[in-house]
This record gives C-alpha cells, sequence and structure tokens, in this order.
C-alpha cells in the first residue's frame, strides 16, 4: 500500500489541522489451526497518533540545538527551593508552582557521571537504536535526580565520566536527540548527525 | 515527595474487618488460543464456587460489586474490557470498576475490593484479575510493555522494559552483590527453587527441574540477568472472593481475615530523590548509619536499589495487621519475582532482611519449604506457587493467585488442589512421578506481594487465621 501521503499536522489558532492520511487500512486474514478449524482472525492497522510536549517542548527542542535544558523550583517557600530537576519538570513536584528553566549543558559537559548502565540486544517493535543499547543512567553534580539515557561510544561502567552529545543536524526532537559519549571521546568518534552542541 | 507528613503515615484504619472467604484460577499458559479471556475468567469463577461448595449461580447471588484487574488494554485491543468480562460472568447490573497498575494490578484489585467491604459499601465482593498477552508477537509485546514506561523520556529508548528495569538490577549486583559468584549463585538458586515449587503446581506455565550451572549458563538477557532469572509472559486469570464477617461466615465456615495496603513511586526509574529510609517496626533508626561503608555506593535511598513503594506498602501493612517482624510472624510469603534480583531486593524493602543483607534470607535456607541446610522446616518459605518465574505472570490476575495461594496454606488445603489428577489432566499437564505435597505445616499468616516494573505500584496483601491474630497497636 502506498503510505507517501502519510498525514502531517500543524496548531494553528489553538487547533489543530491535520493534512494528508493518518490511517491506512488492511484486509485480515482468518487464523486456523493445523485441521484447518478457524480460531480467529488478523486485525492489521498502520494509524499515526499525535502528541503534545506541553511545557516540556523546550527541551525537546533545546536537544537539536546541543543544549540540555532542566529546570527549577524558584518559590522561596518551597523546602526544594533551588532544586533542579532533570529530568525536566514544568513544576515543582512539592510545592507545584511552576518551574524556572534553566541551562544544564556546561554543567553536564564538565563530566556527569554514570550511576549504573545497562546492554541489551533485546529491544521492542519500533525501536531505531543501534543494537545492543548501552543504557546510562547519569547523574549530575548538584542534581538530584538521574537521567535514562543511552551510550553511544566505548563501554559503560559505572562512574566513568561522560558527556552529553546531541543530534543536532538532523533532530528528531525525541528523546534519542540526546546520548553521551565518554569524556575523552572525539569529534570523529560520535555517530552519524551528533555533535557535541 | 522526599518527606512525609504524619497525615500521610497513618496506619490505615477499616471500618469494619475483610474476609478472604475463597478463589479460584484458571490454567497458565504462554498462550492459551483456544480460548477466549471470558472462558477463563469463568474457569477461574467456578473454581472459586466449588472451593465453597457452592453453584456458580449461589456464589453470585451474594456479589454486591466488582473489581476487575487487566492491565494491558493495548494487547486485548479492547478498551472497557472489564465490561465484556462483567457481561459474560452475568454479574449486570452489579456495579463494576477496571483497575491498572501496572506488574501489581492483581494486588491493587484486591486492595479496592478490600476498601469496597471495609467501608460497608458491599457485604461481598468479587475481585478478578486476567491478562492477555499472547496475541501479538513478542517484539510489538515488549514495545507495549514498554508503553509503561514515561512515553517521552524512556519509551523510545529501544522500546524494552527490561532496559529500564535492569538498570536497577546492575545497581545492586554491584553495590550489595559485590560482582561475587557467590551472590550471581545465589540469585540462581532462587530460579532452581521456585521452577521447581511450580512442578507441583497443574496451573503453571514454567516448571522445571534444573540446576543453578544451569540459570547461570542460559543465555545473558541483560547482564547480570540471564533468561533463567526472568519471569514468565502469560495468560490467565484468577479471582478472589472478599466479604465482612456476617457474610463470610454464611458462604464458609474457614475465612481469613485479609490487610491490604499500597506504596507507590516515580514511574521514571531514574527520577528520584534522595530520603530517609522510611522504617518498618523490627528495625532501628541506626542500624543504616553505615550502610554505605559496608557497601560502598549504596548511601543514597531509594537509589536504584529500593523499591519504595514495596518499603510503604509493608510499612502501612504491618502496622495494619500487627507484624513486627515478617520472619517470625508470617508462616509464608508470595513475593513478585520478576527477577532473581528483584525477588532479593524486596526482601529487604519488606523487611524479611535489613537492607544490604537480602541474600541471606536465601543463603540461610530460611526461603524453602524445607531448609536444604539443616532438614529442618524453613523459617518463611517463599513462593511455594512457583512464583513468577515458575508459576505465571499474568498480569492482573498475578497479585490475586498470590493471594489464593497463601490462602491454601492457611486453610490447609493446598494439597487437594494441586495433587487431583484430574486437574493435571484438565489442563493438559503430566504430573511428576515426584509430585510432593508443599502444604506448610500449621500454616496462620501468610503475606503476597505484587510489584508494578520499576516499582511505580506495590501492595501488600495479609492474609491472618482469625484465631491467630497478632496483637495490634494504635500509632
Ligand atoms: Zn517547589
Amino acid at each position: 500500500m502506498n503510505t507517501n501521503d502519510r498525514g502531517t499536522v500543524k496548531v494553528e489558532n489553538g487547533r489543530y489541522r491535520f493534512e494528508g492520511k493518518f490511517h491506512y487500512g488492511y484486509p485480515n486474514e482468518p487464523i486456523r489451526n493445523e485441521d484447518g478449524e478457524l480460531m480467529g482472525v488478523t486485525n492489521p492497522r498502520d494509524l499515526t497518533h499525535v502528541h503534545m510536549y506541553g511545557g516540556e517542548a523546550p527541551f525537546f527542542e533545546g536537544l537539536g540545538q546541543g543544549k540540555l535544558l532542566g529546570t527549577r523550583c524558584d518559590n522561596s517557600n518551597c523546602e526544594a527551593n533551588g532544586s533542579i530537576f532533570i529530568p525536566f519538570r514544568i513544576h515543582c513536584p512539592d510545592c507545584l508552582s511552576k518551574n524556572t528553566i534553566v541551562d544544564m549543558t556546561e554543567t553536564a559537559q564538565k563530566g556527569a557521571t554514570v550511576h549504573t548502565f545497562m546492554i541489551t540486544e533485546r529491544t521492542g517493535a519500533f525501536n531505531t537504536l543501534p543494537k545492543p543499547i548501552r543504557f546510562v543512567n547519569v547523574e549530575f553534580e548538584g542534581v538530584p535526580t538521574i537521567l535514562m539515557g543511552y551510550l553511544s561510544v566505548g563501554e559503560p561502567k559505572i562512574g566513568m565520566k561522560v558527556i552529553p552529545i546531541f543530534n543536532t543536524t538532523n533532530p528528531t526532537f525525541t528523546i534519542l536527540d540526546l546520548s553521551w559519549v565518554p569524556e575523552e571521546a572525539n569529534e570523529t568518534d560520535l555517530p552519524e548527525g551528533y555533535t557535541f552542541g | 515527595m522526599i518527606k512525609f507528613s504524619k497525615r500521610q503515615l497513618k496506619t490505615p484504619k477499616m471500618q469494619r474487618p475483610v474476609y478472604l472467604v475463597t478463589g479460584g484460577m484458571s490454567k497458565f499458559g504462554r498462550s492459551i488460543p483456544e480460548k477466549r479471556t471470558e472462558e477463563l475468567v469463568i474457569d477461574a469463577f467456578v473454581e472459586a464456587a466449588e472451593f465453597i461448595d457452592k453453584s456458580p449461580a449461589e456464589l453470585k447471588e451474594y456479589i454486591h460489586s466488582c473489581y476487575y484487574g487487566h492491565f494491558a488494554d493495548h494487547f486485548g485491543d479492547q478498551l472497557l474490557g472489564e465490561s465484556v468480562i462483567h457481561d459474560r460472568l452475568g454479574l449486570d447490573p452489579l456495579g463494576n470498576v477496571g483497575i491498572k497498575t501496572g506488574g501489581a494490578t492483581g494486588g491493587s484489585t484486591l486492595w479496592e475490593a478490600f476498601k469496597a467491604v471495609a467501608s460497608g459499601y458491599s457485604d461481598c465482593v468479587l475481585a478478578m484479575g486476567w491478562e492477555r498477552m499472547d496475541e501479538v508477537p513478542t517484539d510489538e509485546g515488549n514495545n507495549y510493555i514498554a508503553s509503561a514506561a514515561d512515553k517521552d523520556w524512556e519509551t523510545p529508548l529501544g522500546h524494552i522494559y527490561t532496559g529500564y528495569y535492569a538498570v536497577m538490577a546492575q545497581k545492586y549486583w554491584q553495590v550489595f552483590g559485590k560482582k561475587e559468584d557467590s551472590f550471581r549463585q545465589t540469585m540462581a538458586e532462587i530460579a532452581v527453587k521456585n521452577r521447581g515449587y511450580a512442578r507441583m503446581n497443574p496451573h503453571a506455565q514454567g516448571p522445571m527441574d534444573i540446576t543453578v550451572d544451569d540459570v547461570i549458563n542460559s543465555p545473558v538477557v541483560a547482564y547480570p540477568l540471564r533468561a533463567l532469572d526472568c519471569c514468565l509472559m502469560s495468560v490467565g486469570a484468577a479471582c478472589a472472593i472478599l466479604c465482612d464477617e456476617k457474610t463470610a461466615n454464611e458462604l464458609t465456615d474457614n475465612p481469613l481475615e485479609i490487610h491490604v495496603a499500597a506504596g507507590s513511586h516515580t514511574l521514571r526509574v531514574a527520577d528520584r530523590r534522595d530520603m530517609e529510609i522510611p522504617l518498618l517496626p523490627n528495625e532501628s533508626p541506626d542500624q543504616y548509619k553505615d550502610l554505605g561503608d559496608r557497601f560502598p555506593g549504596g548511601d543514597r535511598y531509594p537509589g536504584f536499589t529500593g523499591f519504595l513503594a514495596a518499603r510503604m506498602a509493608a510499612y502501612y501493612g504491618y502496622r495494619m495487621a500487627g507484624v513486627i517482624d515478617p520472619t517470625e510472624d508470617f508462616d509464608l510469603v508470595e513475593l513478585h519475582d520478576a527477577f532473581t534480583i528483584s525477588d532479593i531486593q524486596t526482601y529487604e524493602d519488606i523487611g524479611i532482611r535489613p537492607y544490604g543483607e537480602g541474600r541471606t534470607y536465601v543463603e540461610s535456607g530460611d526461603c524453602y519449604l524445607t531448609n536444604p541446610k539443616t532438614g529442618e522446616p524453613g523459617k518463611l518459605p517463599s513462593n511455594l506457587s512457583g512464583g513468577l518465574i515458575g508459576n505465571m505472570h499474568a498480569v492482573g490476575a498475578t497479585g490475586i493467585m498470590q493471594t489464593i495461594e497463601v490462602g491454601q496454606h492457611i486453610w490447609g488445603r493446598w494439597a487437594e488442589m494441586h495433587e487431583d489428577q484430574s486437574k493435571w489432566d484438565l489442563f493438559g499437564r503430566s504430573k511428576p512421578d515426584d509430585w510432593t505435597n508443599l502444604q506448610v505445616d500449621g500454616a496462620k499468616r501468610g503475606l503476597a506481594i505484587s510489584h508494578a516494573g520499576v516499582g511505580s505500584h506495590v501492595t501488600a496483601t495479609i492474609l491472618v487465621h482469625p484465631d491467630h491474630q497478632l496483637e495490634r497497636t494504635e500509632s
């Protein structure tokens, strides 16, 4: 089936403007057992969801620009006042006031640390990362939480220093645009499209 | 939150006691193509009715509201699947609600059912859970399961839940397991034990007669986890009937008091703030002061190594039931052994062992029906059903299955429900020649832990024989 007319979406005047096709139908097929008896049917489909980033949009836009953004609670009446959140939290989890966006790129570039990691050959359908995936969970100086990510160069180790790289050439506008490499990695080691920001 | 108010830590106080009257379950399998989910649910319900010598129609007359646990709508491609089940059970026009908390769905379903009776809304309720994960190929199944992680921050990373989970295993393995061969061996013992116990269970999907070496030599899934360290993915159903005291005594002469408590923690495993360890009744404030010295890297709590949700479920649940020391106060437990290593982590979260010392529960032999070191009864046998590794993990049914298994021991009816040749025949499974009765002699109290993913939800279900209640103090 030709799916070249797959849809795109814009937001105009606070409304979605859908253009093109968002679903393609296919005929179903019977499922039979070895005796030829009907057991069930297949239900094929191909559809596109849309998803809004809301207040997290600056984070995902920032990755493609080589920036790692976090947020900070600036509510002086909150016990978490001054806490920096990565993953980016729109609102403080304690006082629920709107956090201030802070650029954490430099902090991360000075050397973040691998808290833990995992290497796996197994992936689910729709995976786009090369296998095996090297998951790393990264700690930053002065940030109470840890960030899930993946290592693009070298082998992970607990305690190793890593720095961020960004898909600035052809961003996907997803978390995949952020990856990590050992702090000694060279520009030439990076996967295609990724830069130090 | 990283600090909890007194109000938040209050011991739950129910309006009246709640009793488990009966329960039943279907066969569990990786796939059961010959049956619709509704048929499996009816199998479970019929077993529950027969267990107390009632016909399904007689039992239905008592039910006043219904609680349905079913996690992954995606797999069944049917929203409001609970309504389909409710209709096929012929329970209209009773009120019903669906419950979804990932791997803890079964436990959460009991939690809701329990509160409905405790509040007085209903005198008799049905808690029914099921799951059907066989209607897509495995990699699409992995994709669906991964959508239970944070869809923007985690899921695109490989669409593989194991990856988000196993980072915790890695940390525990290195910090508390110290990457020791002896720790690896202890993990493997759990897999051997649970698969071995599953051999005595006609419902079980994954019985195996294996050795520690078989586990250690099985293919790596995500190091240090190997194929035989991991739980099953299953199809099946399980149900429980909960009542107030009067109704319970009309239905059976042997109801068990039930308590259910719940805790939670971040969906994103990495997004955890450090906090003080909330203490269980058998712990003291200073006992963890040197945890980071004894286990370098282990000073963050809950970090990547503790399940705060499990800790909190036990925190509330133990106080509700008067439990001080789980090893002394319970006669058996059913734990959520999603992976061998997370089983060890849970021993610590629920106070069977202090933080850092989970492995000693296995190494002492306490977790076996018969302690292999002493030949005496194990102090606190765990997962005699086979657990998630040997029996099943049909997500919405799992926590209910665990609770029924514990109940059957306290009722002294475990052999009756597992030995009968006709059940083995019905499920198309061959009963081993060395079939052994795993009944825990004189069991009076037990615990079931139901756990979701990286620890987003955990419930603690406690069953107590009414003649063997523990003393409860107000807090
Ligand atoms: Zn705040």
